[in-house]
């Protein structure tokens, strides 16, 4: 086996894309992006200069519809990114490898690349009976999350789970399930929230921080801005019905067969700040409200206990009204980003994430 | 010691002991410990469940029609099942009829689950159990090619596609990054295919990898994305415009439905050329491979599953019943709302019941969480080396059929199927088992287990295509109803009721028991199919299907645990389903420790 691996590049050569191909493919990613036709070059770049990142995909408490939304990307496919991409070298989800040959991995690692790996993180950590509602080798999760944490480049909280909590966090919290930046407080962490996130958000966010090795820029409350800085309510579709007062009324009626606004019928999108009415789901075809019900708010923190589903926002003190509905809603959120002070520490340490030694400016 | 369980087993734990903490490659938090004799033989096992969330005690108090939301999330891999099995609770203790529509298009939503979750399983979470990655190195494509000729219609086997797939695969080696393969049990003296073998189904892991993605469209169609798709209690909210103006912008139209046409084509070929093929091939290499039965063919259970009509949970694709003691002569049936059937116990389940030597029904379910540790543990109490299985092991509770320990999921499907005489289950498991040559018997071992989740993938592949002709010939003939909103305010709802849903999960038999007081949840509780396969010890010392299918399995090499693992995975475990609690008082349950 080689000493020092591949590229990006080297390995996708090897594997027989043509240098054509492979510059359709830096295009293809800077168009999934969002990014403008110059940006391809420089995607080729990086992908020419550098090994694939090292990533340690850890799971606490959760349900596992984060990495079943990971498999589903179609740009990039999931196995580009799992096989060209990065090296996934830890994932209980997929590993071929169970047990102590599993766990060596997670020592193997972090001493092999400190300071270089990424560690993902789906599903949070119980703080209960001494962390004992998630054991995983005959220890606490959190103990491992801490530990894997310790000598990483960044970590991603994939998810609503390790972003605010999710189900399990739900009142009355019985396992005293925590978001990982509550156990994990000196390193940055991206949230890319949902429940679980779309797909193309989770492979955008890799594909960002490999292509410009950098964090993608995050908002006060540590989401990635290109993806979460609008309310699904901003872009959607059957948003003209909204402005003309045109709403479902119950279920199935004339106006869910019009396609007329959910908001009666209990809506979030008006809450909710997620790229769903954009990028769509599934390769883009449905959202939520696009299938006729409304909006649940997975991607917002205590979205469970936000009252119940079909209530409609304005009976539950929101501040959301029918026409001054931006701004409210928007102050609303942005007074309670400055609450949280974890949200905070992560957005300056984000500012301090350097490259890797040796890279030099590749940019 | 030698112990014989009054189910049959002998249990031996004087050998070596040998931990496997994580099991990978499954859904959730599972750890296996087990005793080897001196020929490496597997004559004790203890399968433990090591997570707990305590969604039901969450439910508590909520709104039951938000209920289907929160108890989806219990598993995001069976993703919809456990929502389909939520509003068919709710509907059920609320008398809420639903229209036809919602019937066919919730069959297709779990028909579609069916398919996915059987092909990501097969090849992404259970392939490696039986394919060495790295042999494929060495495989020549020419014979590759001809071998994938000579079983599959399916277009890429050409020498020159197996060949840039042997490179691509050469070159990931030669990077020194062997990602999820790394560690791998590669060159295992248990791994059995030719090289040629290796090679093809390599090629279909990441084949499969790439097309499971389509398959799921169909829930984003109807339900507006995968994972977790939206369900309504009452029907569907996914309305059907197919004539009217602004039909573009409703949920269901002429545009989504060539969608779900094409996908659901696609689907059916892809697993009758490429799934069921593949599966045939290895089937072929590991036939003498026969361990792993434990209760299968002995003891299996089905809730059924597919209402052929709206509101008639009677009349169903898949049957329901139970068999015990092998007699397969017997299809028994199954009443998920008598006291003495379904029954969950905890003395070996880190839960308390007052009297732990009586088993409780769902509807009268007690659970408080207890984390307690055996007096032969080895380890402490964060640092646990060695588990005491005399004593509460597992956040699993033990599910039993009439005190029965009882096997669910495709198998058990199959076998109930078949010992009913229904030629649709019948007709392919002798045409596979004549195939390969083998006896019936050999249908109740682990690699029966992954063969009859393959024949019900194509057989639900195919079931798909009649629900939406079915969906089709419904809206030809006028009737878009979609969802029933009579009884949608709770204003219109009894003070006092209580409702069972069910469905056959991919991993088998699921039930969900809802108590409604006062328009809220007062009561939850499911029993889900890894607390059936899953389950630890009863009090009269019962095996579990997990522990009872591991024994008498030997090991090859006994620092892998690959045997354990394939074991285990024909089972398809999902560990965080399993593992659940409610407080029926709503009294304090829990110790908190903030760290």
């Amino acid at each position: 086996m080689a000493d020092r691996p591949q590229t990006f590049y080297e390995l996708m050569r090897a594997q027989g894309t043509s240098r054509r191909s492979f510059l359709k493919f830096c295009s293809l990613t800077a168009a999934a992006l969002g990014l403008e036709p110059v940006y391809a070059d420089k995607i080729a770049h990086a992908m020419e200069t550098k090994p694939r990142l090292p990533v340690l995909w850890l799971h606490g408490l959760e349900c596992t519809c984060c990495s079943e939304s990971f498999i589903r990307s179609g740009n990039p496919l999931s196995s580009d990114v799992i096989l060209k991409m990065i090296s996934l070298d830890y994932d209980d989800t997929l590993m071929a490898a169970a047990g102590h040959d599993a766990e060596s991995i997670l020592d193997d690692i972090p001493n092999k690349y400190p300071g270089e790996y990424v560690l993902a993180v789906e599903g949070n950590p119980p703080l209960n009976e001494d962390g004992m509602y998630c054991i995983i080798g005959g220890k606490p999760f959190v103990e491992r999350l801490q530990q894997v944490a310790k000598n990483a480049r960044a970590v991603i909280a994939w998810g609503a789970c390790a972003s605010w909590g999710c189900v399990q966090a739900a009142k009355p919290n019985p396992t005293q399930a925590v978001p990982i930046d509550k156990v994990i407080t000196d390193k940055p962490i991206i949230k890319v929230p949902g429940c679980p996130p779309i797909a193309e958000v989770m492979t955008g966010v890799i594909s960002y921080i490999l292509t410009f090795d950098r964090l993608p820029e995050l908002d006060s409350r540590g989401r990635p801005a290109m993806f979460y800085g609008q309310r699904i309510h901003d872009k959607c579709y059957r948003r003209p019905h909204f402005d003309a007062g045109e709403f479902v009324q119950s279920w199935d009626d004339e106006g869910a067969h019009q396609g007329y606004c959910l908001y009666k019928m209990g809506c979030k999108g008006p809450t909710t700040y997620n790229a769903c009415s954009t990028v769509r789901w599934n390769g883009g075809v449905s959202f939520p409200i696009q299938s006729g019900h409304g909006c649940i708010g997975c991607s917002e923190e205590n979205f469970w206990d936000n009252g119940p589903f079909y209530s409609r926002l304005a009976n539950i003190g929101a501040g959301f009204g029918v026409e001054a509905t931006a701004d409210t809603v928007g102050a609303t959120a942005a007074v309670a980003a400055l609450a949280g002070v974890a949200a905070h520490a992560g957005a300056s340490a984000i500012k301090h994430f350097t490259r890797k030694p040796g890279d030099g400016d590749k940019q | 010691m030698t112990v014989q369980t009054p189910n049959g087993f002998t249990l031996d734990n004087s050998g070596r002991r040998m931990v496997v903490d994580p099991v990978t490659r499954i859904e959730g938090h599972m750890r296996c410990e087990v005793n080897l004799d001196s020929d490496n033989v597997i004559r004790n096992a203890v399968s433990t469940g090591t997570m707990w969330r305590g969604l039901e005690i969450i439910l508590k108090g909520r709104d039951p029609r938000d209920a289907w939301a929160f108890c989806e999330r219990i598993c995001g891999v069976c993703t919809g099942t456990h929502a389909l099995t939520s509003v068919r609770a709710v509907e059920n203790a609320l008398g809420i009829q639903i229209p036809e529509n919602a019937n066919i298009i919730r069959n297709m939503m779990q028909l579609t689950l069916w398919a996915h979750d059987h092909l990501v399983h097969f090849y992404h979470l259970h392939a490696l159990d039986w394919v060495d990655v790295i042999s494929a190195l060495k495989a020549d494509p020419k014979a590759t090619s001809a071998l994938a000729q000579s079983i599959s219609p399916w277009g890429k086997s050409s020498p020159g596609y197996f060949s840039d797939v042997q490179a691509r695969l050469q070159r990931f080696v030669d990077s020194g990054q062997l990602g999820p393969f790394m560690n791998g049990y590669w060159g295992n003296p248990a791994y059995v295919l030719p090289p040629e073998a290796n090679l093809m189904a390599v090629a279909h892991y990441l084949e499969a990898l790439d097309f499971q993605r389509e398959i799921v469209k169909i829930h984003t169609v109807f339900g507006g994305k995968n994972p977790h798709p939206n369900w309504l209690v009452g029907g569907m909210a996914c309305a059907i415009n197919m004539d009217a103006p602004m039909g573009a912008g409703a949920p269901v139209n002429v545009v989504q439905l060539n969608l779900v046409a094409d996908i659901i084509g696609r689907t059916i070929a892809f697993i009758d050329q490429v799934y069921i093929p593949d599966l045939k091939a290895i089937a072929s290499f590991y036939k003498n491979w026969d361990y792993g039965q434990g209760l299968a063919g002995q003891n299996v259970l089905a809730y059924g599953e597919f209402p052929l009509h709206a509101n008639d949970y009677t009349n169903l694709m898949i049957p329901r019943g139970a068999i015990v003691n092998g007699n397969l002569n017997e299809v028994m049936d199954v009443d998920l709302t008598d006291p003495d059937q379904v029954q969950e116990f905890v003395d070996h389940s880190w839960y308390k019941y007052p009297d732990e030597s009586k088993g409780l029904h769902p509807w009268d379910g007690i659970t408080e969480p207890n984390f307690e540790l055996g007096p032969n543990t080895v380890g402490t109490k964060t640092n646990i080396q060695q588990l005491d299985e005399g004593a509460k092991y597992s956040y699993i509770k033990a599910a039993r059929w009439r005190g029965h320990a009882m096997e669910v999921g495709p198998l058990s499907r199959f076998t109930i199927g078949y010992a009913k005489g229904i030629s649709e289950f019948k007709d392919p498991v002798d045409k596979l088992l004549t195939d390969l040559g083998l006896p019936f018997g050999a249908l109740f071992t682990t690699l029966g287990r992954t063969a009859a989740r393959g024949l019900e993938a194509s057989w639900a592949a195919h079931k798909l295509k009649d629900c939406y002709n079915q969906l089709i010939a419904n809206i030809a003939a006028g009737d878009t109803a979609t969802a029933n909103t009579e009884n949608w305010e709770s204003a219109t709802w009894p003070a006092s009721v209580k409702g069972v849903g069910f469905t056959e999960a991919p991993r088998g038999a699921l039930g969900h028991w809802v108590h409604i007081e006062n328009s809220k949840i007062a009561s939850y509780q499911a029993v889900v199919p890894t607390t059936w396969n899953g389950s630890p010890r009863d009090p009269a010392g019962n095996v579990g299907a997990f522990e009872a299918a591991l024994l008498g399995t030997p090991l090859a090499n006994p620092n892998q645990p690959l045997e354990i693992l394939r074991t285990l995975h024909s089972f398809d475990p999902c560990l965080a389903c399993s593992t659940h609690v409610m407080a029926p008082d709503g009294g304090e349950l829990i110790r908190v420790q903030v760290r």
